[in-house]
């Protein structure tokens, strides 16, 4: 994929971003064995304003990509361009700068909490890391703004996390993303670990915050209907690569990869006459280790429509409608459908 | 014909520093055989208590089964005694549990862990019982099982695991199984894969089976009967299509429209449940979900309403305005 010149829309850009941990054994003297490539040269952009979705399964290498752009993980290879400044050379200083403008919101709302901390002394750290806000009594009074803007209480601020449910403390950690007035949130499965009936609340919340602080998110997440509710565009990835991108309507009505369409195929959809009129077949094996992947396209041992060809040569992402990029060599041969449960692809006889 | 299994007025508490919590709070429901019924509801509701106190697995202190009859093939589980209802676990009723790297034993061969089973319940001989084991790993689509047999659970993956956990269920031809969140730790085409398993032999089988989950469209997928769960009680119940189609209790009603479908067009925003999950310490004498219903009505306060026939579809709620509602969504629909 060519990447494109940066312009003034464009809020960050990502060029061809790996991520290889080492794998060792041994306790004193730590040979290396191996190598995982959670992520494995990836590109994309992400414009401003715009909510760009990150799915996959586990271990797809979503969240290291999300670590890598806060620069919690350092790159081993490929350029992280935010506003046109390459996030991997800078200096720790010249970070700390930038990373006031990025922020993050972790998936647990139970880990991500320091409980010895009470929520307003949580939502006042980041002001006080970064200087800003040093009169304590406007800081509290910005704390307590906060709270009210993510719809909590204003006298929480003397409660601690283990006093909240888990909805309200996913809104004590989205208070504290907007500490610092950012203008990029990363959200690495916010919504996940909640309760159906709360998980609502909290899209809804992400969603008038992007609406009134002109927020751009990367969403990282698995459930794949929140992240159409929520995204422009989506990225699915598998195996530490972006194997499709597109607008998020085009992605969800015309899926092209296989891949994307058997994840689109494994959601049941909470209404048992549309179960029952779907005729569904789970994909045959597991994702593959990322420690030994299978040559050629990672996802050939599981393709429905894999040939011969797809174990030797692995397929670039390319455009194959405008907007629409496919990691496919065979795309041309899946039929199109535009009816939702007609899109599983037939099995070939085993 | 009396169904394989009837709960009758299952209490189960737990005494924690905060308070007496009622976690199943009075519930009744069957089982017939064959049929797969889901237990669905938010993390609190008691849906997991609920099928654990049947198996007798609550850990006691600090919890404690008070009150109600478990009739399982007619006899009363609450009557057998420790020994008596070790048989019955991993025998008649076989358990599937969520997080599969928990519960299978980390120092034991996966080979260790299904034939002890089948020696257990099954009166099986060594040789047997390896035997047994190898056509069990290939019934839950495990290949090359003699290699599989002699590894540890950490040499398997999320899924590989939970297939040798229905391997174990399965192992005394139950006539009831139980699983608890079975996908919820495994992706979703891993889930898939784990979930068509369980039906497809649940079928083959002639087994029950209760599935307990907050997944709506796994329920959708694949449960005939519901029993919506919240604050330890069952607020509905009935035949899943009528549940889904024509929810008749507020909250199965909120919980349905909360979640955005792919089958349909996005929608502009989401409709979620208000208000905070209860706090079961603190229930008053009234209805538990009263704060945070559309419906709730001052009479809503002085009373916990029980499950009443409701709707057309033949379900019941446990609404004070069941009748107001029903008229109401039949209008809708």
């Amino acid at each position: 994929m060519i990447a494109p010149a940066t312009d003034v829309a464009t809020l960050l850009e990502v060029r061809g971003l790996r991520k290889v941990f080492p794998v060792t054994e041994g306790i004193l003297a730590h040979r290396m064995v191996g190598e995982v490539k959670a992520v494995d040269g990836i590109d994309f952009t992400l414009r401003r304003g715009e909510t760009l979705g990150l799915v996959g399964e586990s271990g797809c290498g979503k969240t290291t990509t999300g670590r890598c752009i806060l620069q919690l993980e350092r790159p081993t290879a490929g350029e992280i361009l935010y506003d046109g400044v390459d996030l991997t050379r800078l200096t720790h200083k010249q970070l700390l700068a930038l990373r006031r403008r990025i922020q993050v919101v972790f998936q647990d709302p139970y880990s991500s909490l320091n409980p010895r901390m009470k929520v307003g002394d949580i939502i006042a750290e980041p002001m006080k890391v970064h200087a800003i806000e040093p009169d304590a009594a406007r800081r509290a009074a910005r704390v307590r703004e906060l709270l009210a803007i993510c719809g909590l209480n204003p006298n929480f601020v003397d409660r601690y996390p283990h006093e909240m449910s888990g909805g309200q403390r996913q809104r004590v950690g989205i208070a504290r993303a907007l500490a610092l007035n950012p203008e990029f949130i990363i959200c690495d499965e916010a919504v996940s670990a909640l309760d159906v009936s709360i998980q609502a609340q909290i899209v809804n919340l992400l969603e008038d915050l992007r609406e009134r602080f002109k927020l751009t998110y990367l969403f990282i997440a698995h459930d794949l209907s929140v992240v159409r509710h929520l995204c422009q565009r989506v990225a699915v990835m598998y195996l530490g690569r972006i194997i499709e991108l597109a607008d998020c309507d085009e992605l969800f009505d015309n899926p092209l990869h296989p891949y994307t369409r058997v994840l689109l195929d494994a959601v049941p959809v909470p209404d048992p006459s549309v179960e029952a009129g779907r005729n569904f077949r789970p994909v045959k094996g597991e994702v593959p280790s990322p420690l030994n992947p299978p040559p050629g396209c990672v996802f050939h041992p599981r393709c429905p429509i894999a040939v011969e060809s797809c174990s030797r040569s692995r397929p670039e992402l390319r455009e194959v409608q405008p907007g629409h990029w496919v990691a496919c060599s065979e795309v041309h041969t899946i039929p199109s459908s535009k009816r939702w449960c007609d899109r599983s692809i037939p099995t070939p006889k085993e | 014909m009396a169904p394989l299994l009837q709960v009758n007025d299952l209490h189960t508490e737990f005494r924690t520093g905060a308070g007496v919590v009622r976690a199943v709070d009075g519930v009744s429901y069957a089982v017939e055989q064959g049929e797969t019924v889901a237990i669905v509801g938010e993390s609190g509701s008691g849906k997991s208590v609920s099928a654990l106190s049947i198996l007798r697995l609550i850990p006691d202190p600090p919890g404690r089964i008070t009150r109600g009859e478990i009739l399982f093939l007619g006899r009363d589980l609450m009557q057998l005694s420790d020994v008596q209802m070790r048989e019955v676990r991993g025998g008649e009723i076989g358990m599937v549990f969520q997080e599969p790297m928990t519960s299978l034993n980390p120092v034991l061969t996966i080979g260790r862990q299904i034939t002890e089973t089948l020696e257990q319940h099954c009166q099986a001989d060594r040789a047997a019982a390896y035997k047994r084991a190898v056509e069990l790993l290939g019934l839950v689509g495990i290949a090359d099982p003699a290699r599989r047999l002699r590894q540890y659970p950490h040499q398997l993956s999320g899924g590989m695991r939970q297939r040798v956990m229905i391997a174990i269920a399965i192992a005394c031809d139950p006539k009831l199984i139980i699983a608890d969140e079975p996908t919820t730790a495994l992706d979703v085409t891993i889930q898939a894969q784990i979930l068509e398993l369980m039906s497809g032999l649940t079928r083959r089988l002639n087994a029950a089976l209760i599935i307990i989950t907050h997944n709506l469209g796994v329920v959708a997928r694949y449960a005939k009967r519901v029993n919506v769960m919240y604050a330890g009680r069952i607020v509905e119940s009935g035949p899943a299509v009528a549940i889904y189609h024509r929810p008749q209790h507020p909250y199965t009603i909120a919980l349905l429209r909360s979640v955005p479908r792919l089958d349909r067009p996005r929608q502009a925003r989401l409709d979620p449940v208000e208000g905070q999950p209860p706090d079961l310490t603190r229930l008053d004498q009234g209805c538990a979900f009263r704060p945070r219903c559309r419906f709730a009505v001052d009479a809503c306060a002085r009373v916990r309403p029980s499950l009443q026939p409701a709707g057309p579809a033949g379900q019941l709620s446990a609404c004070l305005r069941a009748d107001e509602i029903s008229t109401a969504s039949g209008a809708a629909a």
